[in-house]
């Protein structure tokens, strides 16, 4: 397949990275999953412009991204408001548009959430490394070169056909994920929740901890009230796999949610955020205040399942799969 | 010499597949709302890790739909599934009719590397301070972290580190008491009874006391870790000058 030079970068910002949906199955050989954190505005990004749901896209942290289109092309841009910019003006979030040679966008200023995901039509083209597009900052690889987008790095797409019948698409309004100032999450107790004294387990459910600056995407650092432990268990644990979305808690007692740069682990989880709720952990940044809400796997899949219905809803609707 | 040490292996092996019908209640344990954590026991034994490796083969074999990964670790096997694709009670009990033939699981033959260490000097900070804390001299720190070959637990942490065990009694030494920022890519350390190996530049808490010219991690390679869980490493000394002149 052809490739067409299509971004250079001329700021890259906080940072930005290549993600897809990540690399699984390599977890035996020490390697975490990586990929884009909030997956729900990863998907829309790319349902939007026409690609396949796990094409890679953008991930831009905070604020600073300026890009300069090489060619014409169709983007969108989802998640958190970075308070994107074309050629100076004010740029609708969550729907198409088409740049021409020239334009340049731009993330001016954090309005809300903290990480935006740019697609465009046909995806960043990227070796796959280990069947994944997606950068894993610490093993520096994946993405391009294993590392952030820097200054005159030149971004490239499949030379496919522009997707006309994608102009001018919009997500429906309603339907996009408010970011609020305080975030509930909701979680499944355990795998190691007996290590804490009832009255720990009731500080986490009831208290609110506020995102340090210590924030990654290997993991979100709180601070808040200390996390009671029993004191007939150890600080840590055999060292054990983790998931994105695991809580867990070291000997400061200050609980730490792991995110997709996180492999194994010993210290003891207390709990587990739900899959429906990982999306707003990705929209997390140093200073917003989050609430831990337990509640049961059965109702965890069926928000889960409600969540990617409204998903299969979208794409069912887009106009390439009325053919 | 090496033979012999694979029969200590099926000798452990024939432990492992005797003693696997004492587990009858193996926890299946929660994490969030896709992922299972098998816990074969609460130590850290070769008994027990060996069920963690029979139960990732037999699930690899087994290729049930809507299993993402399998995490094998020292005691532990995370299953991370898709809710959306298996429920969580069928997969439960396919894993169950797994867990109950995990005794007829043959192994692979475990496959021996032998590992080049230049110990001491710059390529091993800690060596002198391990020498003083075992009271023992260089050489015999030299002689005991390459006395036999060692299982290889799990590997995790970051690509391509293994964890293996387990030393010898006399070179037992605790973890450093402060990480350090950064040690250097081919690190070979030891904590407790625990040796490994830093495949890439990383913080690191365990006691460097060489350095290897192999290396352990190649994204672009298929596998891309050297080691695997289950596989043994043989450690063996190499001069500075050899390691400088090692070819990769």
């Amino acid at each position: 397949m052809t490739e067409v030079a299509v971004f250079e970068i001329l700021e890259p910002g906080v940072l930005t990275t290549i993600q897809d949906l990540g690399r699984y199955g390599f977890s035996q050989f020490g390697v975490p999953p990586s990929g884009a954190l909030d997956t729900f505005s990863f998907r829309v990004a790319n349902l939007l412009v026409g690609n396949r749901l796990e094409e890679a896209c953008l991930e831009v942290t905070v604020m600073g991204l300026k890009l300069k289109a090489l060619t014409e092309v169709v983007i969108a841009i989802t998640g958190g408001d970075l308070f994107p910019t074309l050629n100076g003006d004010p740029l609708e979030m969550w729907r198409t548009h088409l740049l021409v040679e020239g334009d340049v966008v731009a993330f001016r200023s954090l309005r809300g959430g903290c990480r935006s995901y740019f697609s465009v039509s046909g995806g960043f083209a990227v070796p796959r490394i280990m069947e994944s597009k997606s950068t894993y900052l610490a093993g520096k690889f994946g993405g391009l070169e294993g590392r952030a987008l820097k200054r005159s790095d030149v971004l490239y797409a499949p030379d496919n056909p522009i997707p006309v019948d994608r102009l001018g698409y919009r997500f429906p309004k309603d339907w996009i994920p408010p970011l609020q100032g305080e975030a509930f999450l909701r979680v499944i107790p355990g795998p190691q929740d007996r290590h804490f004294t009832k009255k720990g387990f009731e500080t986490f459910c009831s208290a609110s901890y506020q995102v340090t600056r210590q924030c990654d995407r290997m993991g979100v650092r709180l601070e808040g009230p200390k996390i009671e432990r029993r004191i007939d268990v150890e600080e840590s644990i055999i060292s054990e796999g983790l998931l994105p979305g695991a809580i867990q808690v070291p000997g400061d007692g200050k609980p730490i949610i792991l995110l997709t740069e996180s492999v194994t682990g010993g210290y003891a989880k207390i709990a587990a955020i739900i899959s429906a709720d990982l999306s707003k952990v990705a929209q997390l940044k140093p200073g917003d205040h989050i609430r831990f809400e337990p509640i049961s796997i059965e109702e965890a899949h069926n928000l889960l399942k409600e969540q990617e219905g409204r998903l299969r809803n979208l794409e069912e609707s887009l106009p390439s799969h009325r053919r | 010499m090496i033979k012999s040490r694979s029969q200590n292996l099926i000798e452990l092996r024939t432990f492992t597949l005797d003693s696997m019908s004492l587990y009858r209640k193996t926890p299946f344990l929660v994490i969030g709302d896709r992922g299972l954590l098998i816990e074969f026991g609460d130590e850290i034994s070769p008994e027990t890790n060996q069920k963690v490796r029979a139960m990732a083969l037999a699930i690899k074999t087994a290729a049930i739909e809507g299993i993402m990964e399998a995490v094998p670790t020292y005691r532990s096997l995370l299953v991370v599934y898709n809710p959306l694709i298996v429920s969580i009670e069928d997969l439960k009990k396919r894993l169950k009719l797994l867990e109950e033939k995990l005794p007829q699981t043959l192994f692979p033959e475990p496959k021996l590397t032998r590992l080049p260490v230049v110990y001491g000097d710059l390529y091993g900070p800690d060596f002198h301070y391990v020498a003083e804390y075992c009271h023992i001299s260089r050489e015999e720190v030299i002689q005991l972290h390459c006395s036999k070959p060692y299982l290889i637990y799990m590997i995790g942490f970051m690509p391509g580190y293994p964890y293996m065990g387990d030393l010898p009694e006399a070179l037992v030494t605790p973890r450093l008491k402060t990480p350090r920022l950064s040690v250097p890519a081919g690190s070979v350390a030891i904590s407790q009874k625990q040796t490994g190996i830093y495949p890439m530049e990383s913080p690191g808490g365990w006691q460097i006391i060489g350095r290897t010219p192999v290396r352990l991690f190649d994204p672009e390679k298929d596998p891309p870790a050297l080691l695997r869980m289950g596989d043994l490493v043989q450690f063996y000394s190499i001069t500075a000058e050899e390691f400088e002149e090692w070819e990769t």
